[in-house]
């Protein structure tokens, strides 16, 4: 509790670097006010009971979705979103305090008796609970808040959800910058980008045969059969052209083949799994380009092209990223000092009190200071999973989860986004970004866990 | 249940932290692009340019000044858009001719320096009315700035070939001096260009700052780290432009040059190649456009012929035979050669004139006798008794003229000087397989053949002969501001012959125009030294030169007259040499001499050449 009660001053000296930051930007005032209520918050959520959340659970998540649903209609558009609610002097964003009701709504569902992940429908009522604000906040045109419910699944995993959903994931993150990082490399009439992916496909497949079903001899065979499919196919590029990619390819489905074999010989259904993650691989590589080109909005799609180095364009949709890397590389090792950054200063990055908040970090306080944010963001989280693991019951280390799972969340995505390193999605830097309801939200979220925290013991 | 993975997921948070750590080292610690950046972004540095050095004639008379000019200059990644009809009626420019400068300067083939946060020349040398409007106007243009600048004026029409221009620095210029930037100006030719380091002076810098929108935000640190333009340094030339005025006016419908050196400096006190051209044409947004057409002219009138043309030295060349074999033994002022209107010893060629046979050093000098040059080079190298081979003999004489300053450069304040032509005995050799001698290559002793000297260094002839024996390197620039100059332009060089024997040859400078070949040289109450050149040349019409000084005691003024095809060399070179001398001894040529002076300034040599006073193109 002191290293927790430690943090929130952290949290809280952070917020008046902050607002020290802008003097130039005019907003401290208002900064400071936000501040000033959100203590007042701290105090009322320490006040309360912590049963009170455990109990009003569903309420509070009931009556922001119903707010989140009446912001769709009610809300003004600003900036292309229709995410704020405008309440005379007050702006209000209501996705910043889903997060918090999510993450105590799964706690509860998750602290049922007898509640196990691993049953499907578990599983889906798990997923409606999250994806409802998420449709929601992307119905308002926020995709980056939306984004950041993705975060619940780091969660789902602590709590049993299999890893192979996660891996999934990221293997479905991979391949799309593969193949769109590659497309444009044609090698025959196929991209070097399906070659790439083909041939990390297979690499997973036989790993995971070795590791599932400590197979050595499927494996085995696998590797033997391709390195001789390769060298065929070298020997015959000698004379005629070939085209690796589709061999690649043939192999993929080669190995599902041999799979459905294993599969049918042995009597185990794993390996039938392992080959429809192989064949849904290669038909997610096949569905990238068609999607990047015709689901994705024109401006996300610059947005990752210029963040994977595909396209350079400092003065148009790259200009956030390269006056941020600018920004911050200007800041040198130990920085410009409190106020003198000069790209800050006069506001060549856009955004720079709100979502990339960051730089200012980097430009003033140089190498050393970002990295001393770094960790102490790190060492945060950190912490926030071992309290999350005391805690004794299920709803409270659920909720813990979240609230790292969040703050992880939206520290990768930021800070990634600022170094140019993810594509821009705008999601604020927690306690750093102007705004009072981010800063509202993320208060709420802390402080609940930190009551939780201190009842841990209560029963 | 699952607790192993709170491991899992805290390593991925460490290792999150790390990649970002490694990505921000790289960006604020290895990488130093960004810093430069971060300064272009938000320092603009404008450049005070400072004022050029400005030029003076060596009595004083101002002869190149600055005038405001005002450059149009953008930043390509600032400009919005705008009206550019309003725009191009403020510039008197049409609509294609806007379109057009803007993707040159786009084009990184032509503007290889080209980035759009870098400014740009839009328009150069804007007039100050176009730049007033443009001024009221400029809010409306936004990512368009007017840089002040200042272009050469002059006040004379005369001495471009001394003077030089300056001109927009080149590729290699910026490469060579990272002084430059593009868009600056940096001298092209004569002073301009070889003083360019002293008259350009240091450029300044404002730093002030400017936000995302390019609105300046104040100076950097109060100015703590500007820095003030220095000034050029104005220069005294020892040109004397009145001097200088009439020998263009002299030389108008000829090609040719003259050069004057006052003997005891080396200061030159006019240089005249004509045909020359106004130097105001090629200042300010005409330069261009004028450069093309005088670089197309076939008489050739950006060539400073006074040091760029080299041209056979012909009669003049014959005080340094004189000096040679006085030096040597070869000859002594009592030596007496026979010419029978020719040199016999090779059947009567050369040829010569009437005059008195035998003859000694001092009446051939004055009668310019072909034959007594030919049989003292004769004596002197075809001698064994002297020397073991010709080789050897010819390599001693040729070693004479370099110290006379022949055959290399003066090295002249001036770019582009060349050295003219003594061959080595090894050229012979090649030329003729090793047999040779004094018959081969006769001519040389007359000052033709091979030789080839430019007007500067026969001008240098005769200063040295003035000097009775040295010579300071010529130069046109006599005084630096707050600098002393070039010790090459102040020590004496003496030539490897005594002073008696330029005594003596002085003497038969002076018979030339008492009553030798120059005697329309003659000057009531100065005592004039003389001689006359004509040289044969292949091309044409011989070449008329003279080369004089004077006073005969105590000379002040030494002077060379080259006037290409010009016939005999008292045909044009004495006169005008005569009225040079003239006008820069008396302060004016003399009543007596004024029909002489219109004669020779109508005289036409070469037709259809750029010519004074209305010299348009």
């Amino acid at each position: 509790m002191v290293v927790a009660g430690w943090f929130s001053i952290c949290g809280a000296s952070y917020e008046f670097d902050n607002v020290g930051l802008f003097d130039i930007a005019g907003r401290p005032g208002s900064q400071l006010m936000w501040m000033g209520l959100s203590v007042g918050i701290i105090f009322v959520i320490l006040m309360l009971e912590s049963d009170f959340f455990d109990v009003f659970a569903y309420l509070i998540y009931a009556v922001v979705i119903l707010l989140l649903i009446a912001t769709i209609f009610l809300a003004p558009n600003i900036k292309g979103s229709h995410s704020w609610l405008v309440l005379g002097p007050i702006r209000l964003q209501p996705a910043e305090f889903a997060k918090f009701a999510t993450a105590l709504a799964v706690a509860k569902l998750m602290n049922i008796y007898g509640f196990k992940l691993t049953v499907p429908k578990n599983f889906l009522i798990v997923l409606v609970l999250i994806f409802l604000p998420m449709v929601c906040i992307l119905l308002q045109k926020e995709t980056g808040s939306a984004l950041v419910y993705l975060a619940f699944f780091l969660m789902l995993y602590r709590e049993g959800m299999s890893g192979y959903i996660l891996l999934a994931g990221v293997c479905a993150v991979v391949f799309f910058v593969t193949e769109m990082k590659y497309s444009e490399v044609i090698v025959g009439i196929t991209s070097m980008g399906e070659f790439i992916v083909s041939n990390i496909i297979l690499a997973i497949t036989m790993v995971l045969v070795y590791l599932e079903r400590k197979d050595n001899k499927a494996a085995f065979i696998m590797l033997i059969g391709i390195a001789t499919a390769y060298v065929a196919g070298y020997i015959t590029s000698l004379f005629i052209p070939v085209d690796f990619a589709l061999i690649a390819e043939g192999l993929v489905l080669l190995s599902v083949l041999y799979l459905i074999y294993l599969s049918a010989r042995n009597w185990v259904w794993h390996y039938i799994l392992i080959g429809f993650f192989a064949l849904a691989s290669l038909a997610f590589l096949f569905s990238v380009d068609y999607v990047f080109n015709n689901v994705l909005e024109p401006h996300q799609q610059i947005r990752i092209k210029v963040s994977l180095g595909l396209e350079d364009d400092p003065s148009g949709a790259g200009y956030n990223v390269n006056q941020s890397k600018i920004a911050i590389g200007s800041g040198g090792l130990t920085g410009k000092g409190f106020l003198n950054g000069t790209q800050t200063k006069l506001k060549y990055v856009p955004e720079q009190d709100t979502d990339f908040i960051f730089c200012t970090v980097g430009e003033e306080q140089g190498f050393v200071g970002a990295t001393a944010v770094l960790i102490l963001f790190g060492i945060f989280i950190i912490r926030l999973i071992m309290l999350a693991e005391r805690q004794g019951n299920t709803f409270r280390r659920v909720y813990g989860y979240s609230v790292a799972s969040i703050f992880f969340f939206h520290l990768a995505i930021n800070v990634g986004m600022v170094t140019g390193l993810t594509p821009v999605i705008g999601i604020p830097l927690p306690f750093f970004s102007y705004g009072g309801s981010s800063l509202w939200g993320f208060t709420i979220l802390l402080f609940i866990f930190l009551r939780l925290d201190a009842s841990r013991n209560d029963r | 249940m699952y607790t192993n993975r709170r491991y899992i997921i805290s390593s991925a948070v460490v290792l999150l932290v790390l990649i970002f750590i490694v990505r921000l080292f790289y960006l604020q610690v290895v990488d130093n692009d960004y810093k430069a950046w971060a300064d272009s972004n938000a320092f603009l540095k404008k450049t005070i340019y400072p004022s050029r050095g400005i030029m003076y004639d060596r009595n004083g008379k101002l002869l190149v000044y600055n005038q405001p000019a005002y450059d149009v200059m953008f930043i390509m990644r600032e400009v919005q858009p705008f009206d550019t009809l309003d725009f191009c009626n403020i510039l008197g420019i049409t609509k294609d001719m806007f379109i057009k400068r803007m993707a040159d300067v786009k084009n990184r083939r032509l503007n290889p320096g080209y980035s759009s946060y870098v400014p740009q020349v839009f328009m150069n040398q804007v007039s100050s009315r176009e730049c007033g409007v443009l001024q009221e106007k400029l809010y409306k243009f936004p990512g368009f700035y007017i840089q002040n600048r200042t272009i050469r004026e002059y006040e004379y029409p005369y001495a471009a070939h001394v003077l030089g221009t300056i001109g927009e620095v080149n590729r290699k210029d910026i490469e060579n001096d990272n002084y430059y930037v593009q868009g600056d100006n940096s001298g092209r030719s004569g002073i301009e260009q070889s003083y360019e380091k002293v008259l350009r002076g240091v450029k300044g810098v404002e730093i002030l700052l400017r936000d995302a929108h390019g609105r300046i935000k104040g100076r950097y640190e109060e100015g703590k780290f500007d820095v003030a333009p220095v000034s050029g340094k104005n220069l005294t030339l020892s040109i004397d432009m009145e001097l200088q005025e009439l020998g263009e006016r002299l030389m108008q419908n000829k090609r040719g040059s003259i050069v004057m050196i006052e003997p005891s400096t080396g200061e030159i006190l006019c240089m005249v190649s004509s045909p020359s051209y106004d130097p105001g044409m090629l200042s300010g947004r005409q330069r261009g456009k004028n450069h093309k057409l005088l670089e197309k002219n076939q008489d050739k009138p950006l060539l400073n012929r006074a040091i760029m043309g080299t041209y056979p030295p012909g009669s003049t060349f014959k005080p340094t035979q004189a000096l040679t074999f006085l030096q040597e033994g070869v000859i002594t002022t009592e030596t007496q050669y026979t010419c029978a209107h020719g040199y016999t010893f090779r059947g009567g060629k050369p040829a010569c004139h009437g005059h008195a046979s035998p003859l000694n050093v001092v009446y051939a000098l004055a009668t310019s006798c072909n034959s007594f040059f030919c049989w003292g080079l004769h004596d002197m190298i075809d001698s064994r008794k002297r020397y073991a081979s010709v080789q050897e003999g010819y390599e001693i004489w040729k070693n004479y003229l370099v110290s006379m300053g022949y055959g290399y450069k003066l090295d002249v304040d001036l770019p582009g000087e060349k050295r003219g032509f003594i061959p080595n005995s090894k050229y012979y050799d090649k030329y003729y397989s090793g047999r040779w001698n004094s018959s081969t290559i006769i001519s040389i002793a007359i000052g033709q053949g091979e030789i080839l000297a430019t007007p500067l260094q026969i001008c240098n002839l005769a200063a040295t002969i003035a000097n009775r024996g040295y010579f300071v390197a010529p130069h046109v620039v006599k005084e630096i501001q707050d600098t002393p100059l070039d010790s090459i332009y102040t020590d004496k060089r003496y030539t490897t012959v005594d002073k008696k024997y330029y005594e003596i040859v002085a003497e038969g400078m002076r018979n030339a125009v008492l009553g030798g070949t120059c005697r329309r040289a003659a000057i009531p109450g100065i005592e004039v030294c003389g001689k006359t050149g004509t040289a044969e040349n292949p091309h044409g019409k011989d070449h008329s030169a003279f080369i004089g000084f004077a006073p005969y005691h105590d000379p002040k003024v030494a002077v060379c007259v080259y006037v290409e095809n010009g016939g005999f060399g008292a045909t044009y070179g004495v006169p005008i040499g005569k009225l040079m001398m003239e006008k820069y001894l008396l302060g004016e040529i003399p009543e007596s001499d004024k029909l002489l002076e219109e004669t020779m300034a109508n005289a036409v040599v070469s037709p259809n050449i750029l010519s004074l006073p209305n010299r348009e193109l």
